[in-house]
């Protein structure tokens, strides 16, 4: 996907202003924390599965290569391919020569957000091939003129029901409608006939299980499930963090996913898909492909950033996000928004190209708090910020700044003197209601906000007085 | 008991009756109050901005000042945070200094955690005729555990009457740099704030800490709030009035 994270500002500028995203961002916000809330409920111990999370996700990485290897082993056993691609381009190009391979000529797909950082639809449909959507999310995007996709787990978020059903009625041609049950049908009536005649399926992967070899999805609308199985060939394309151990391991996982994602107790839909379709078997592919994707993940794995990649995308962090929530996730400008995206993106399109992010947090942790695997983010989001300022990443104002605080604050003696005085001048200047309405370096502060100016006269000098006394 | 009072850079710049309360309520729980003359700021701007070597002078001046108390205590949730959570992380790679730093943090205390649960303060002197609603700061919250102990303490204030806003725990939008740096946002935010405690009903919100102070009681002026007041919870404990 095109990378447009350094206009951060200025596109959540533009969405803050706009009325009908901010009222649908209003509308979702409170639906995925109470889900969440009340799922959690379920549990007996959520804390200790989520540590169990913790502990499973972080121990797939700890020896990462050694599962991946596994995993391949007990994957090609099967019968199926496995395929590493070390760039998003090397992800299309696996995908193009594989259909070469299989003569395929319609490819559907069932959602996958690693596919969208080489925008695999677009090399697919430049190579002369028709590529359809099956996820309702993601075919409301592509039907959109590939509209970028603004949450993880749910692409089309943004958007309101009017907004797609006028974009059905003029992409189908058929009359509006506006319940949500009869624009599900006129999709699923469209998608009926790709699912039919497709030679090809892809999928993203939630988990692959290095025990089996198999890939587990985990959806709600039944898209995946026949994408998967009713093509000739599947490809299932995912990140090499996804890996998890064993069965075992998905089973504790399965039990935090969906209800940190969307407050199910368990989604519509499981999928373990292992191998090709064996003799006598009904169901499967009889071509089965994994495409294992780095794409920068290896390099976050041997850097202060690796726990991000203990991420199983449930999109909590987002949900709970009141920077997210105000400025949707087309703000964010690449594949994977909110805190988590704040941390991913700059690692894979590099920090030069998502300045804004790491310091887009106002680090209130609450995405912290109900990350299922433990993830630090705002830890993570720091460490983002102490490269940006060792590397001179910052304007020279704000680095002149920070020093000439530090510097002062550890001299008191200074300190006192300076700040009393300046502290008298902004009480003076607050007047009777004894508020600032402009400052100097600080109008991000004051175009919104009054200051209230200080009292004048500091604590020390009331304590001293105090203490005389 | 000596405990070291951390007054903290934004009291002592901006709200210094804050940091009298904070005193006056601690010795009322029967602490001796020691507060270090040449104590100025922990350090948590450069630390969350990326300056850590800024953060670690400045905490290391801290550790000094206060070593030598048998609790410290800090009429805020950040500032406490930075010092219980955070400093240990500043001098990973100096095991000596950690050490030191570790014991440190694990005496510091946010003012109304240490009111309830080491002072076991059971009458307050305060008294309010208001309704009031209780914003959770972040840092106080999710890093202190600070929740329930200023609301125990304000049921205690005579004439005070709770009530609770919807969303109490959600972000002002304050973040330190974040409120400059991304103005708009922020302000979206402190926006967001300043509509629950209007629906609430409340007279006055009551917090802990002095960043989302500002930026709450600076929002709601700006949008033509003169009413609604912003309390320091210290100062609601404590009484308001007397300062000096």
């Amino acid at each position: 996907m095109q990378i447009s994270s350094m206009h951060f500002k200025e596109r959540a500028h533009a969405n803050l202003a706009n009325v009908q995203l901010q009222d649908n961002l209003q509308k979702i916000k409170g639906k995925f924390v109470a889900k969440r809330r009340d799922a959690l409920t379920e549990l007996d111990d959520f804390e200790g599965t989520r540590e169990a999370g913790r502990a499973i996700r972080q121990r797939a990485l700890d020896n990462l290569d050694v599962w991946l290897e596994i995993f391949e082993r007990n994957a090609t056993a099967r019968g199926a391919t496995v395929l590493w691609a070390e760039t998003p381009a090397d992800v299309n190009a696996h995908v193009l020569d594989i259909a070469g391979c299989h003569g395929v000529r319609k490819i559907i797909k069932s959602k996958s957000m690693v596919s969208e950082e080489s925008s695999l639809d677009r090399a697919i449909e430049a190579a002369g091939l028709v590529v359809v959507e099956t996820d309702l999310g993601e075919y409301i995007l592509q039907i959109n003129d590939y509209e970028p996709p603004s949450h993880i787990i749910g692409p089309a978020l943004h958007k309101s029901k009017e907004e797609v059903a006028d974009l059905f009625a003029k992409t189908h041609a058929t009359p509006r409608k506006t319940e949500i049950t009869e624009l599900c049908l006129e999709a699923r009536g469209v998608l009926r006939q790709h699912y039919l005649t497709a030679d090809m399926g892809i999928s993203g992967g939630n988990f692959f299980v290095a025990e089996t070899g198999s890939v587990v999805l985990v959806t709600n609308e039944g898209n995946a499930t026949l994408a998967t199985t009713m093509p000739r060939v599947h490809v299932a394309i995912s990140g090499i963090e996804k890996i998890v151990p064993t069965l075992e391991d998905v089973a504790t996982l399965m039990r935090l996913l969906p209800r940190s994602a969307t407050g199910q107790s368990i989604s519509n839909y499981v999928d373990i898909l292992t191998g090709v379709k064996g003799q006598g078997e009904f169901h499967g592919a009889e071509h089965m492909y994994f495409i294992l994707v780095d794409a920068g993940r290896s390099t976050v794995l041997g850097g202060e950033l690796r726990e991000a990649l203990r991420c199983i995308r449930c999109g909590a962090c987002m949900n709970h996000c009141p920077v997210y929530q105000s400025v949707g996730g087309h703000s964010y400008g690449w594949v994977y928004p909110g805190p988590i995206g704040s941390i991913l993106t700059p690692s894979y399109v590099g920090l030069r190209n998502a300045l804004d992010l790491p310091q887009a947090s106002t680090l209130c942790n609450q995405c912290g708090v109900v990350c299922p695997v433990k993830i630090p983010l705002p830890d993570l989001l720091r460490k983002l910020r102490e490269q940006q300022f060792e590397q001179h990443l910052r304007p020279w104002t704000e680095r002149a700044g920070l020093r000439l605080w530090s510097w002062l604050a550890s001299r008191p003696r200074l300190y006192a003197l300076t700040m009393g005085v300046a502290m008298r001048v902004l009480h003076a200047m607050g007047g009777r209601k004894g508020l600032l309405h402009t400052l100097p370096f600080a109008s991000g502060w004051t175009k919104g906000r009054d200051m209230p100016a200080p009292d004048g006269r500091m604590f020390r000098d009331l304590y001293r007085a105090r203490t005389k006394l | 008991m000596r405990v070291g009072l951390f007054v903290t850079c934004l009291v002592d710049l901006m709200r210094p009756s804050i940091g009298m309360a904070a005193v006056r309520l601690l010795e009322a729980g029967g602490a001796e109050v020691y507060v270090p003359p040449t104590q100025t700021c922990c350090g948590q701007p450069g630390y969350n901005a990326g300056d850590r070597l800024g953060a670690e002078v400045l905490a290391a001046k801290v550790l000094s000042e206060f070593e030598g108390c048998e609790h410290v205590v800090a009429p805020s949730g950040s500032c406490s945070g930075m010092i219980r959570t955070h400093y240990a992380d500043l001098f990973a790679d100096q095991p000596a200094l950690r050490a030191r730093v570790a014991a440190l943090a694990a005496r510091t205390y946010e003012l109304t955690d240490f009111l309830t649960n080491v002072l076991k303060l059971d009458a307050v002197p305060g008294a309010l005729t208001a309704t009031v609603t209780y914003h959770d700061s972040c840092s106080g919250l999710r890093e202190m555990g600070v929740k329930t102990q200023p609301r125990a303490l304000l049921a205690r204030v005579r004439g005070l009457k709770l009530t609770e806003m919807a969303e109490c725990e959600t972000c002002c939008g304050f973040g330190g740099t974040f409120a400059i740096k991304f103005g708009e946002i922020s302000t979206r935010l402190a926006d967001n704030k300043c509509k629950r405690i209007a629906e609430s009903g409340a007279d006055a919100v009551v917090l802990g800490d002095l960043g989302c102070m500002l930026n709450i009681e600076g929002r709601l002026r700006r949008r033509g709030d003169m009413k609604t007041r912003v309390l320091h919870v210290a100062e609601v404990l404590a009484g308001a009035g007397e300062t000096n």
